[in-house]
């Protein structure tokens, strides 16, 4: 029901995440290839003809990011892979890292080559421990291997890479922060222009793509990115790795051609809401993008053009279920304590507007709420969007906006009897579901 | 940390020449590593080792959540209170963590042994709820199977 498969596509075992593995699954084929008989615009030419967008929650064109790279320029480059996996919701990049390292790292290489980059990151967040030990592993057997390092597989093309483990922020997913993490500093957002790839790390030209995006590239380049074109729909090309948590029969990691029916896949490769409940509504993609409710998703395909359409968005890839009987008071209440938690303090709007939206919901579901609370709300929502250096504080507005215009009733409800109209439940299932 | 020194210097060699400054966190995490937190004397020496600015590292231990200054007790419970966590029983462990250990999140039994903390999303929403011991994602939590995890922890 999912579609053709281009990352998931081997069957998981103890020792599939190895080198030798991979090599006889024809791992590291496409970087000799690479080296051998392409130049380095080719590859990139690859990448733009796949027409591949950004698969950590901007989807950005892959191509369009590499081609502002000049090759001779006379600098150093470098590459980072997004692996600082913390949208909540989201837990795709994490099944690549921990199953398919080596196809990350060979992509990785490709990538470096054709940004004639030397020096290539992982960043990958700090609470991520078997993923890390999986990858530094795999970076380990690759440079005794002989694919990084100076003269890798033959060529005289030369590569190190380093994992840089994040150590707690969320907001160090956004690239520029991560860039500033990298650096060493706080993760701080920096102001655009200069673009990162004009001025990056170490104010050098830099790439920085999702996991997911850049493990893409060695099937992207071993078939040819008009090939890898035909799969998906024409302007979402390609997969989706899923991943799908709450009140879901079956939650996990799945990959999705685009274009995949949305109700059938949670229904039947999911198995449906947990306990044979009915379907409320869904988170898609991450916490930050808007919730869309089961009458919404009847008629949705799993791709940007559909999911746009709806509302709402591809995002992260991480799709929340959401049961009937739960109380989207709180359900808020738990975003805005997160958003307020981890905002970074730089910008004055998401700085004081995480607090306020926080402390709001906080009296609502007290039993303290106020008529106005709700109007408040969306006031904030509004007039942080757009304001800041990074996309957090607009996200958490979308967020808020996306719950506000649905389920309105909820939060009035809530102000005027001051309890929940679902008894402020969160659990579906479990002897104490309705505890709270 | 002068004695992780050596270790330090190693760590370089794969880093562009440019770059020392990147060092920063990765040395801050094995600084506490091996004593448990960071302490004032390690800022000082972590200063002049890398020669950046002592402000840089004092606000990369303030930005950064899972840097500390203080001792924490031997076994570290982490657990999530985001969103699939929280519709999957992250509310009644949190509680029962509590309870059990006699403490609120963010403190340290009186026996230096246990700390329980509750953190934002730890990217393991599948198997929800989900409580790190130290550095080991525990998943699909509950009350029962903490109590039997926590039993069989060495004295």
């Amino acid at each position: 029901m999912t579609g053709r498969k281009v990352i998931m596509n081997f069957p998981v075992t103890a020792t599939s995440h190895s080198l030798a593995d991979y090599r006889a699954r024809g791992g590291y084929q496409t970087l000799a290839k690479v080296l051998r008989e392409m130049r380095p615009e080719q590859v990139t030419k690859e990448v733009v003809a796949s027409g591949i967008l950004g698969h950590g929650g901007a989807a950005f064109p892959a191509g369009r990011k590499w081609g502002v790279i000049k090759l001779n320029d006379e600098q150093p480059h470098y590459l980072c892979a997004n692996a600082d996996e913390g949208e909540p919701g989201t837990f795709k990049d994490r099944w690549i890292l921990e199953n398919a390292p080596h196809l990350l790292l060979e992509s990785m290489l490709i990538s470096a080559y054709a940004l004639q980059v030397h020096h290539a990151f992982v960043y990958i967040r700090g609470e991520f421990d078997l993923p890390y030990r999986r990858l530094a592993a795999a970076v380990e057997e690759a440079y005794d291997g002989g694919y990084f390092g100076k003269a890798l597989v033959g060529s005289d093309f030369a590569c190190d890479i380093v994992i840089y483990r994040g150590a707690g922020s969320y907001v160090c997913g956004e690239a520029s922060a991560l860039i500033t993490s990298i650096e060493g500093k706080k993760g701080y957002p920096r102001n655009r222009p200069p673009r990162l790839t004009v001025r990056g790390l170490y104010q050098r030209p830099t790439v920085i793509n999702n996991v997911e995006t850049l493990a893409n590239v060695t099937a992207i380049v071993a078939q040819g990115g008009q090939a890898f074109r035909q799969i998906g729909t024409a302007k979402s090309p390609g997969t989706q790795l899923v991943s799908i948590s709450g009140h879901v029969q079956r939650p996990g990691v799945y990959e999705l051609e685009y274009g995949t029916p949305l109700a059938a896949f949670i229904e039947e490769d999911c198995g449906g809401v947990l306990g044979g409940g009915q379907l409320k509504c869904i988170v898609p993609g991450g916490i930050s993008t808007k919730v869309l409710t089961a009458a919404e998703i009847t008629t949705v395909t799993y791709d940007h053009a559909s999911l746009t359409a709806a509302g709402s968005g591809v995002g992260s890839g991480g799709m929340v279920v959401i049961a009937e009987g739960t109380c989207m008071v709180r359900l808020l209440q738990i975003l805005l304590r997160f958003y307020h938690h981890e905002s970074c303090g730089q910008c004055t709007p998401c700085r004081e507007g995480m607090g306020w939206m926080h402390r709001i919901i906080d009296r609502i579901v007290a039993g303290q709420g106020r008529p106005e609370d709700i109007e408040q709300l969306a006031r904030i929502s509004r007039a942080n969007d757009g304001t800041t250096i990074c996309g957090m504080g607009d996200a958490a507005g979308y967020a808020t906006l996306g719950i506000l215009a649905k389920y309105r009733d909820e939060f009035e409800y809530f102000i005027q009897h001051r309890r929940s109209k679902f008894d402020g439940r969160l659990e579906v299932e479990g002897p104490e579901a309705a505890h709270a | 940390m002068k004695h992780l020194v050596p270790e330090f210097d190693s760590m370089r060699r794969r880093y562009p020449a440019e770059a020392t400054s990147s060092l920063v966190l990765p040395c801050l995490r094995r600084i506490q590593e091996d004593r448990g937190y960071v302490a004032d004397e390690d800022i000082a020496e972590l200063t002049a080792y890398l020669g950046v600015p002592r402000i840089q590292i004092e606000e990369v231990l303030a930005h950064y959540t899972q840097f500390r200054r203080k001792p924490i007790g031997l076994w570290h419970l982490q657990a999530c209170r985001n969103l699939s966590c929280s519709m999957r029983g992250a509310e009644r462990v949190i509680d029962h963590l509590c309870h059990k250990l006699g403490v609120q999140p963010g403190q340290t039994t009186a026996d230096g042994r246990y700390t329980l903390s509750t953190v934002e999303c730890l990217g393991s929403c599948g198997t929800a709820p989900v409580v790190m011991l130290n550095d080991a994602y525990l998943e699909n939590m509950d009350a029962t199977k903490l109590d039997a995890l926590i039993a069989g922890l060495p004295t």
